[in-house]
């Protein structure tokens, strides 16, 4: 799969613990060839690193793909994981955010069993506004809502959709980049 | 000039040096096999893709330059995947070249295709499709450049059909430019102060040698570095020539067969300096209970072998070679200072429990065995392959490459054979690829065809890769095969003996099926069978009289013999189990 598909995995228990210490943040800057994902990925599969979530999307240069990966440390020893990295000729630069030196960003959406002009409409629409969210679809039967933000506002809106049924749920995994004062990544 | 995709990859090829391809044609390599018909380049058949891997590795391993092989699609291309991912482990430099379906029919389950790419992401450094003919000279420079550069290994270039078809304009290589690419080359001055430091202040050091100082052309540095610290060595099996064993400071080989002063060197050392090692699992043992009491100078081109098993004190990502050197140019003023007349005496209770321990504890085998029926046994007296081996030296110069199987067989060679020169050890150490010995070894007689090329294996390797001697004698490629035929897929036997309480599942394969003297003669070879230590010599003087055609030796060993010492997998090196007339010596 190209680098630059846009293709991204958030399992959802990992995405749940984003927040965890043994969680790191590695920013990738790929070339943007197919196969890029697929060596990526191997990578982590062969050498036993697991990944929490990971998101791939083309960089305003369109010679490079950046991939933002959320990987379990429990499984490997950070540095082992960006040295093996490192050796993949397609990888470009790499760069471990740890969350006080990152702005993080992660997209959900989710359906819930909440059909249009309930009572619980009323509620989910207030928890909606509350959290920042977006009432983006709904019908006879379920409401679909979207919410951009931190990870951490993002698992805190997840736990309050809980009570009302969650029919389906998608995050797109983080996404992040250096704060401004601790740039570096070429 | 106009080419053909075909064309400029002959011709890009040529531009690279290369001068000899090990390959086999099939449908759609086709096109490249025209073009080889005017080419500078020889060409060498193999009867199995396998076999055109594991050749280009044995040409690499002597040489120093990197191989080519050169496969069709699909099983092509998956038949040279066992030698890739043994260039994988052992960084042999080799550059395959497979053919692929044409771009439009990729991903359609075309007759003949395989997500080659794919399967080989993994195993190698890096791999190319190529998929507009104009790319052509830049996919091959940056192949052989990948290859070569850094911690050398395997890379291929998948070649679509219908790209070897297509018209491209000529012009040379752009120069390589890979922006995630690259690999450390001088070592940090501070690393090399504070390694030098350690190694200055270490009353129980050892130099810890790996493949790395032969990839790295580091010998001669190596032997300045033993020359200012006085220091022991041990090579491992990939090293294995790295440093001449007949020199006193060298102790052997390092890890489960290794020898027992190597091992316990290690074991009880102040300081390790590992010098383009990898602490493998074979040479640590339990890597909780590896060198307790050392402290850790890890010199090495590949970050992430710095720290993968054990963590160093002092961290030199470098060439091994401009690393060496660099030592040696700061150790020197350091030990011209210490007083007490420099490093041989303040090393010396280090060597004076060495020497006990290599006196106490050499490799050794039952010279006179009698036990039990050995295979194909006519007197009383069993042919010991650790014997053929010594007499194989014996009749051999220096300039002798040896190469191996994998097994008991290869662990005697490491251990009986007397290496002298860099490059003249050939093997599959990391894979431990079965079968690796034939082929490997009319590789390296193409490289080296000045030198003499014995390949020492087992009736179990012969047997997997043996139809390429039927290449070596059409391609007049005269190597010498002495097999230790002791009629079992031994090392197994030999676990099985060790921790299955001697319960022998299928390792049994039989003395006379094949008939090996048969079947090399069929394969136009000449051949011998040996079953008495006495015929061995004169079997051996033989065969290094033939230099027209191969020679294979049946040689009927004893099927009960073990290969020691051993550390059992898993087990601190502290517990190496040595051969039985070692055994209850106090230590």
């Amino acid at each position: 799969m190209p680098a630059g598909s846009g293709a991204t995995a958030a399992p959802g228990r990992g995405a749940r613990e984003l927040g965890a210490a043994a969680h790191h943040l590695i920013a990738l800057r790929v070339e943007n060839r197919s196969g890029v994902l697929v060596r990526v990925a191997g990578l982590f599969s062969r050498r036993g690193f697991n990944i929490v979530s990971l998101a791939v999307a083309p960089t305003d240069d369109e010679r490079f793909s950046r991939i933002s990966i959320v990987v379990d440390a429990d499984s490997a020893p950070l540095q082992q994981v960006v040295d093996q990295l490192d050796k993949l000729i397609n990888v470009v630069s790499i760069r471990e955010l740890s969350p006080a030196e990152a702005e993080q960003a992660e997209l959900l959406l989710a359906t819930v069993a909440v059909a249009i002009g309930s009572r619980d409409a009323v509620h989910l629409e207030t928890l909606a506004a509350a959290a920042a969210a977006e009432v983006v679809d709904s019908d006879g039967q379920a409401t679909t809502v979207r919410l951009a933000g931190t990870p951490e506002a993002l698992d805190a809106f997840e736990d309050a959709l809980r009570p009302y049924g969650i029919v389906e749920l998608q995050r797109t995994g983080r996404i992040a980049l250096p704060k401004l004062g601790r740039r570096g990544l070429g | 000039m106009q080419l053909t995709g075909a064309q400029a990859l002959i011709k890009s090829l040529e531009e690279q040096g290369v001068e000899v391809i090990f390959g086999l044609p099939g449908g759609a390599i086709l096109p490249v096999y025209d073009p080889l018909i005017d080419s500078s380049i020889r060409h060498v058949l193999v009867r199995h893709e396998q076999g055109a891997g594991h050749a280009a590795e044995g040409y690499a391993h002597v040489t120093g330059r990197p191989g080519v092989a050169m496969v069709t699609s699909g099983p092509g291309a998956t038949n040279i995947v066992t030698p890739i991912a043994d260039a994988y482990m052992d960084s042999i430099p080799l550059v395959v070249v497979a053919g692929q379906v044409a771009t439009a029919s990729i991903g359609t389950d075309a007759f003949q295709e395989v997500d080659t790419t794919g399967i080989t992401a993994g195993i190698t450094k890096h791999n190319w499709l190529v998929t507009d003919a104009a790319d052509i000279p830049d996919v091959v420079a940056e192949a052989f450049h990948v290859a070569t550069t850094g911690r050398p290994g395997p890379v291929l270039v998948d070649f679509p059909k219908d790209v070897a078809n297509a018209t491209m304009s000529w012009r040379p290589a752009a120069p390589v430019s890979l922006p995630g690419y690259s690999p450390p080359a001088e070592p940090a001055p501070e690393a090399i102060r504070a390694a030098a430091a350690l190694i200055a202040a270490a009353e129980r050091p050892v130099l810890y040698v790996g493949g790395g100082v032969l990839k790295a052309e580091a010998w001669d540095g190596l032997a300045r570095l033993v020359e200012v610290t006085g220091a022991p060595v041990v090579t491992t099996l990939m090293a294995r020539g790295a440093f001449p064993d007949s020199d006193p400071h060298h102790l052997g080989m390092p890890g489960m067969h290794g020898s027992y002063t190597a091992v316990t060197a290690m074991q009880r050392a102040d300081l390790l300096v590992a010098l383009g090692a990898r602490f493998d699992d074979r040479v640590t043992g339990k890597v909780s209970a590896f060198a307790p009491e050392a402290k850790i100078v890890h010199v090495d081109i590949d970050r992430a072998e710095i720290g993968k098993v054990r963590r160093p004190d002092v961290a030199v990502a470098a060439d091994c070679r401009l690393a060496i050197e660099a030592l040696v140019a700061a150790l020197r003023p350091l030990l011209a200072e210490r007083p007490g007349g420099g490093a041989a005496g303040r090393l010396a209770p280090w060597w004076a429990q060495l020497e006990e321990w290599r006196r106490r504890f050499p490799f050794t085998y039952d010279r006179d065995g009698r036990g039990d029926l050995g295979a194909g046994r006519r007197s009383g007296r069993l042919l010991k392959p650790q014997f053929v081996i010594e007499q194989l030296r014996a009749a051999t110069d220096d300039e002798t490459i040896l190469v191996s199987g994998v097994g008991q067989h290869q662990m005697w060679a490491a251990q009986h054979w007397r290496f002298e020169r860099p490059r003249s050890w050939v093997n599959s150490g990391g894979l431990g690829t079965m079968g690796f010995a034939v082929p490997a070894a009319l590789g390296a007689k193409v490289g080296r065809p000045d030198a003499t090329v014995w390949a020492v294996d087992g009736d179990g390797c012969f047997q997997m890769t043996a139809q390429e001697l039927v290449t070596a004698t059409a391609e007049r490629i005269p190597v010498k095969v002495a097999i230790c035929n002791n009629a079992y897929l031994g090392m197994v036997r030999q676990w099985q003996h060790m921790f299955y309480e001697e319960r022998y599942s299928e390792v049994y394969l039989s003395p006379d099926l094949p008939d090996y003297v048969g079947w090399a003669e069929a394969m136009g070879c000449v051949a011998m069978r040996v079953s008495e230590p006495e015929e061995v010599l004169p079997a051996i003087e033989k065969a290094n009289d033939v230099d027209d055609r191969p020679v294979v030796i049946d040689f009927r060993t004893d099927s009960m013999e073990q290969v020691y010492p051993m550390v059992p997998a898993g087990a601190s090196n502290d517990d190496i189990v040595v051969h039985p007339s070692q055994a209850g010596s106090p230590r």
